[in-house]
C-alpha cells in the first residue's frame, strides 16, 4: 500500500502501470461524487464508508456533498436529476419518494449486481420500478412509533400502552405528576407527521386493502374512519393539553433531548432518532424506550415499519463501474459493520449476513420483537403506494396545533394527494 | 457654442448616443429574463416534469385557485406588502427628519439604522427566529422579567405573518431612511426660509413643506418596498416556511412549495398569478404616485 | 430650553435605537463568543470564556472547508456582476436619458416590468440548462445582472438627466469619439450614483439566497448564504456556530459600507428622489 502511494506521487504514467499491477486484487481507481443528506447520522456514516473504501482503494477519490433534508432536499435531488447534474451516487428515500424521482429515466438499474443477492425482497420491492431494482439499503429498517422516557415510566409505575386509551390514560397520569406528557416539535415541520404516518399499521389492521384502493383513487383518508384516526389522535393530544409549551417552535433535536432527559415523557418519532440520541445525549441513551403507536384494539397491536433509505447510482454517472463497486461495498456485511461502528445499531438490517451487536440500546431492543416471530408489523403507506402528498407536514402542524380539525385536515390531505397522483400521471385520477 | 457647430452636432448626435449601447444589457435581459417569462406563459398551461410537458389548458390555474391556502396566501401577500411599505414610509420619514435635524450622535444613529440592511435576510431571519422563540427567546424572556407573558411570535397563527413583517421593516427601514434623507436634503432651503418668515411652526413646516416636497422620495420608497413586499420570499422562508400550517404563506412561498414538490407546471402558473397580482396593484399605484408628482 | 429638549430627544433616540438595532447585533456577537452549552440557553449573557476563535475554526473547516469555497464564489459573483451591472446600466441609462425616440416608452416599460415581474424560476432553469449555464458561476453572474439591471438603470437614468448635455457636445467638439465621451467623461461623472449602485447591489447580491438556491446547486458552487442554510441543521444544536457563521458572512458587506458610508446619500439624492 505504501509503495503504491509513493508511486502515485511520481507521475501519471507510473500510475497507469501501477493500476495494471493492482488489477489482481481488483483495486478500483477514479473519482466519485457522493450526495448525502445533512443528518449527523448520514454524514458520520458516509464519512466512515468513504474512509474505509478509499483505504482499500487508494486511487479512488470520493467527494461527499451534503444537501439539506426534508422537502428542501427532495427539491435538490429532483432538480439535479432532472438537469443531469446529479452526483454519481446518492442517498435518498425508498418507497413513494423514490417513485417521484422518475427512476427509470434517471437511475442506473442494479438488479443483477452480485450484492443484490443478499438484499431482502421486501426491500427490493420498494426500490423497484419498471421491473428493475435501483436501490441498495444503507441503513437498518425503522419503526415509526413512540419514544418514551423510562425513568418517568418507572417513577409513575406506568405500563407500556397497548391501546390508544391506555396511552391517553398514561398521559393523564404524567400530566397530573406535573410533567410534559407528549413532546411535539413543529419547528421541524416534518416531525409533525408521525402520529398520522405511524398509525398506518392500525389502518391496515382494519382496512387491509386501503393502500391499493387509495392508489386507485377509490379510498380517501377523509372517508375512511380508520384513516382519519391518525389525524384525530394528533388533535386529541393537542386538545388534552399534553404538549410541551414550545411545541410550535421546538425542533427535532430538542425533541430527542427532551425525551432522553425526561423533560417530556413521549415523543412520536422514527427509530432512526436513536442514533442521534446516542450522539447528542449519550448519557441518557439507556433512558429511552420505544413502543408502537397504539391502535384501538390491544389484540392487533403492531408496529408501522419504514424501509431504510437507499443508495442509488445516477444514470448520468461518468464512472458507473466504480459507482457499482462502491455501492456493493456499502450494501455488504462489511458495510454494516462499519455502520455499527460509526453510528451504532438502530434496527434490523435488510442485508443477509448483517448482524446487530449484542448490546443494542433499549429502544432498539424494544423494537426488535415486532420484527420477530409472533410480532406484528406492517409497512408504512409510502411503501405500499407511490403517492404521498407534499403538504402533509403543514396539514399535520395545523391539526396538531388546533388550527384545523382532524376531519378537515384529512379532507385537505386528500386534495393534496390528488395533485401528486396527477403529477405522477397515475391512471384513474 | 457657435452657430456653425450646430448642424455638425445634429449629424453626430446619433453616434454620440449610439443605439448599440442598449445591446449588451438587452441581450442579457432578454435571454435570461424575458425569454423565461414568455416561456412561463406556455409552461403554466402544462403538467411539466422538465423532460416533457403535457398540455392541460387552464387546469393549473384552476388547481392553483383551488389550493385551500392560496386565497389566504393572496390576502397575506397584500397585507404583508401594505404593512411593510406603510411602516417603512412612516418610520423612514420620521427617522430621516430626525437625522437631518441638529440631533446629537447623528453619525452613530445613521450607521446603526443602516446596519440591518447589510445583514443577509436569511441571517436576520435566523437571528430573529431565535429571539422570538416562545419560551427561550430573548424577547419573551425580557417580557417575562417585567411580568408579561409574551405571545408566540412565530407559532401563533394569527401573529406569525405580522411578526415576520415587523422583522422585514426592521431590516429594510435603513434603506428607506437613506432615500428619505436624500429627499429631504434636496429640498431647497428657501422654502423653509419662506415658511419661517410666514411664522410657521415646526409642525406646519413638516406638513406644508417637508411632506409635499419629499413626495418623489415617498414614491420611490413605496414603489420599491411595495413590490418587494409582494414578492417577498426569503425572510418568510427563513422564519416560518409559511407556517404554522399555512398561516403565513404568501404567493411566493406557495409557488416555492409547488416547485419543491416537483409540480413545475403548477409552480409556473403560480408565477403568472403573482405577476398579474403585482401588475394589477402596482401599475395603478405608480401611475397615481407619478401623476401627483407632476402636479407639484 | 430648546437645546435641552433636543438633547433629551437625542438621548431618547440613542436609547431607542440601541434597544431596537444594536441589541440584536450584540446578541449575534455574544453568541459567537460562547461555547456550545452556554449558547444553547440562547440568552443575552456575557460569554463564559473566549471561544470565538474555536468557533471560527469550527465553522470554516466544516464540510471540507466549504466556507472558503463559498467566500471565493460569492466574492467572484458579486464583483463581476456588479462591475457588469454598472457598465451595462450606465450605458443604457445614458442613451435612454439623452436620446428620445419612439422606443423609449417600450424600454421604460420593460425596465418597470423587470422590477415587477417575479422571475419565472423553472423555465429559467430549463433555459440555463439548454445554454449549459445551469449550476455554473457564469450563469449565476448573468442571472444577477439580468435581475438587477432595471434598478441600476433607473438610478443612472435619473442622474444622467441632471448632467448638462452641453458637456457631451463640448467633448465631441474637442475631438473625442463617442465611446470616449461615455467612458472618459460621463462614467466618471456618475461616481456618486455608481457608489449607490455598488453598495446596494453588492450587498444585495452577496446576501442573495434565493437565486443561488435555485440556480447554483452543488458543493463546489456554494455561496456564503447557502453555507448558512446548509449548516443550519448541522448546527441545530450548536447556536454558537450558527451565529459565528452569521457574523462571519456579515463582515464583507460591513466593509463595503464603511468604505462608502458617507457617499451613499449623495448618490441617492441624485438617483432615487429626483426621478
Amino acid at each position: 500500500m505504501t509503495k503504491t502511494k509513493l508511486f502515485a506521487l511520481t507521475g501519471a504514467s507510473l500510475l497507469g502501470l501501477m493500476m495494471t499491477a493492482n488489477a489482481v486484487n481488483a483495486q478500483q481507481s477514479g473519482y466519485l461524487s457522493f450526495l448525502i443528506d445533512n443528518g449527523p447520522q448520514s454524514v458520520a456514516v458516509a464519512e466512515a464508508w468513504v474512509a474505509a473504501y478509499t483505504e482499500k482503494n487508494p486511487d479512488v477519490t470520493i467527494d461527499i456533498e451534503v444537501r439539506p433534508g426534508g422537502g428542501e432536499g427532495d427539491n435538490i435531488v429532483k432538480t439535479r436529476l432532472a438537469t443531469g447534474a446529479m452526483a454519481d451516487v446518492f442517498f435518498y428515500n425508498s418507497g413513494s419518494l423514490f417513485q417521484a424521482i422518475n427512476p427509470v429515466q434517471n437511475l442506473l438499474p442494479v438488479t443483477n449486481e452480485p450484492w443484490q443477492a443478499g438484499i431482502q425482497d421486501s426491500f427490493k420491492s420498494v426500490v423497484s420500478a419498471g421491473g428493475e431494482v435501483y436501490g441498495t439499503p444503507f441503513a437498518p429498517a425503522m419503526g415509526g412509533g413512540i419514544f418514551y422516557n423510562k425513568p418517568i415510566y418507572e417513577e409513575l409505575g406506568l405500563e407500556i400502552p397497548k391501546t390508544w386509551d391506555e396511552f391517553m390514560a398514561n398521559n393523564e397520569k404524567i400530566e397530573a405528576a406535573g410533567k410534559t406528557a407528549v413532546i411535539q416539535t413543529y419547528g421541524d415541520t416534518w416531525s409533525s407527521q408521525l402520529f398520522v404516518l405511524a398509525d398506518f399499521y392500525n389502518v391496515l389492521a382494519e382496512v387491509p386493502d386501503f393502500a391499493e384502493k387509495y392508489t386507485a383513487n377509490e379510498a380517501k383518508f377523509a372517508t375512511t374512519p380508520a384513516a382519519v384516526r391518525g389525524f384525530e389522535k394528533l388533535q386529541e393530544v393537542y386538545e388534552a393539553g399534553f404538549l410541551n409549551a414550545d411545541f410550535g417552535a421546538a425542533t427535532y433535536p430538542d425533541g430527542l433531548r427532551m425525551v432522553a432527559t425526561g423533560e417530556g415523557a413521549h415523543y412520536p418519532m422514527l427509530t432512526f432518532g436513536i442514533g442521534a440520541i446516542a450522539e447528542t445525549v449519550p448519557d441518557h441513551l439507556q433512558d429511552v424506550g420505544f413502543f408502537a403507536q397504539p391502535g384501538d384494539n390491544a389484540e392487533t397491536n403492531g408496529l408501522t415499519t419504514w424501509m431504510p433509505d437507499s443508495i442509488y447510482i445516477a444514470k448520468s454517472s461518468a464512472s458507473p463501474d466504480l459507482a457499482k463497486d462502491f455501492v456493493g461495498f456499502v450494501g455488504s456485511p462489511e458495510g454494516c459493520d462499519i455502520r455499527n461502528e460509526a453510528v451504532g445499531a438502530t434496527g434490523p438490517y435488510m442485508i443477509a449476513g448483517c448482524e446487530l451487536p449484542a448490546d443494542v440500546p433499549p429502544a432498539v431492543a424494544d423494537m426488535l420483537p415486532y420484527f420477530q416471530e409472533g410480532g406484528h408489523n406492517g409497512p408504512a403507506l409510502e411503501f405500499l403506494s407511490p403517492i404521498k402528498g407534499p403538504a402533509l407536514e403543514q396539514i399535520t402542524v395545523e391539526v396538531g396545533s388546533g388550527i384545523r380539525s382532524a376531519a378537515d385536515g384529512a379532507a385537505l390531505y386528500d386534495e393534496d394527494v390528488r395533485k401528486q397522483a396527477q403529477q405522477l400521471g397515475l391512471a384513474g385520477w | 457654442m457657435t452657430a456653425s457647430a450646430v448642424p455638425a452636432l445634429k449629424m453626430q448626435r446619433r453616434s454620440l448616443y449610439p443605439g448599440w449601447f442598449y445591446a449588451p444589457a438587452a441581450a442579457v435581459y432578454s435571454v435570461l429574463f424575458l425569454a423565461p417569462t414568455f416561456a412561463s406563459l406556455y409552461f403554466s398551461l402544462t403538467r411539466w416534469t422538465l423532460f416533457d410537458a403535457t398540455f392541460i389548458g387552464f387546469d393549473n390555474f384552476a388547481q392553483f385557485f383551488r389550493e385551500p391556502f392560496l386565497i389566504q396566501g393572496l390576502v397575506n401577500t397584500v397585507i404583508y406588502a401594505v404593512i411593510t411599505s406603510g411602516l417603512k414610509v412612516v418610520i423612514g420619514m420620521a427617522l430621516a427628519v430626525m437625522l437631518t435635524s441638529q440631533i446629537m450622535a447623528r453619525g452613530y444613529l445613521r450607521s446603526v439604522i443602516f446596519f440591518p440592511v447589510l445583514v443577509s435576510t436569511i441571517g436576520v431571519g435566523m437571528t430573529f427566529t431565535v429571539l422570538m422563540h416562545p419560551t427561550l427567546g430573548m424577547i419573551n424572556q425580557t417580557l417575562a422579567m417585567i411580568g408579561i407573558q409574551g405571545p408566540g411570535w412565530l407559532v401563533d397563527p394569527k401573529l406569525a405573518l405580522f411578526s415576520v413583517a415587523l422583522v422585514d421593516v426592521w431590516k429594510g427601514v435603513g434603506l428607506a431612511t437613506v432615500i428619505y434623507i436624500a429627499g429631504l436634503v434636496a429640498i431647497p432651503k428657501d422654502y423653509y426660509e419662506a415658511a419661517r418668515i410666514d411664522g410657521a411652526t415646526k409642525l406646519q413646516n413638516f406638513f406644508y413643506v417637508t411632506l409635499p416636497l419629499s413626495r418623489p422620495a415617498t414614491a420611490t420608497v413605496i414603489t420599491l418596498s411595495f413590490i418587494g413586499g409582494l414578492r417577498t420570499f426569503d425572510l418568510i422562508w427563513a422564519m416560518t416556511k409559511g407556517g404554522p400550517g399555512f398561516a403565513s404563506d404568501t404567493v411566493a412561498s406557495v409557488i416555492y412549495k409547488q416547485y419543491q414538490a416537483g409540480f413545475y407546471g403548477l409552480s409556473t402558473a403560480g408565477n403568472v398569478v403573482l405577476f398579474i397580482l403585482i401588475a394589477v396593484l402596482v401599475v395603478p399605484l405608480t401611475m397615481f404616485l407619478n401623476r401627483k408628482q407632476g402636479h407639484e | 430650553m430648546r437645546s435641552r429638549a433636543s438633547m433629551f430627544g437625542g438621548i431618547a433616540a440613542i436609547a431607542a435605537t440601541f434597544v431596537v438595532f444594536v441589541i440584536p447585533f450584540l446578541f449575534i456577537i455574544l453568541m459567537a463568543f460562547k461555547d456550545k452549552q452556554q449558547s444553547a440557553l440562547r440568552d443575552f449573557s456575557w460569554p463564559n470564556g473566549f471561544h470565538l476563535f474555536d468557533n471560527l475554526y469550527e465553522v470554516i473547516k466544516t464540510r471540507n472547508w466549504m466556507m472558503i469555497t463559498a467566500f471565493i464564489n460569492s466574492s467572484l459573483i458579486t464583483v463581476v456582476s456588479v462591475t457588469l451591472l454598472i457598465v451595462l446600466a450606465a450605458m443604457v441609462g445614458f442613451v435612454l436619458a439623452r436620446r428620445k425616440t419612439r422606443w423609449n416608452g417600450l424600454i421604460e416599460f420593460l425596465i418597470l416590468a423587470g422590477l415587477m415581474i417575479p422571475p419565472a424560476v423553472v423555465p429559467t432553469i430549463w433555459l440555463l440548462q439548454g445554454l449549459k449555464l445551469f449550476g455554473t458561476l457564469h450563469g449565476m453572474i448573468l442571472i444577477q445582472v439580468a435581475y438587477n439591471l432595471p434598478f441600476s438603470i433607473i438610478l443612472y437614468r435619473a442622474f444622467i438627466a441632471t448632467i448638462p448635455r452641453e458637456l457631451d457636445e463640448a467633448a465631441v467638439i474637442d475631438g473625442a469619439r463617442p465611446l470616449d465621451v461615455f467612458f472618459r467623461i460621463i462614467l466618471p461623472l456618475l461616481w456618486p450614483v455608481t457608489v449607490t449602485n455598488i453598495v446596494v447591489q453588492s450587498v444585495g447580491i452577496f446576501n442573495d439566497f434565493t437565486n443561488p438556491l435555485y440556480y447554483l446547486p452543488g458543493n463546489q458552487n456554494a455561496t456564503v448564504q447557502l453555507t448558512l442554510y446548509n449548516f443550519q441543521s448541522q448546527f441545530s444544536t450548536a447556536y454558537n456556530l450558527l451565529f459565528t457563521n452569521i457574523l462571519l458572512i456579515t463582515i464583507p458587506p460591513l466593509i463595503v459600507f464603511m468604505f462608502f458610508n458617507r457617499q451613499i446619500v449623495a448618490g441617492m439624492t441624485a438617483g432615487a428622489v429626483k426621478g
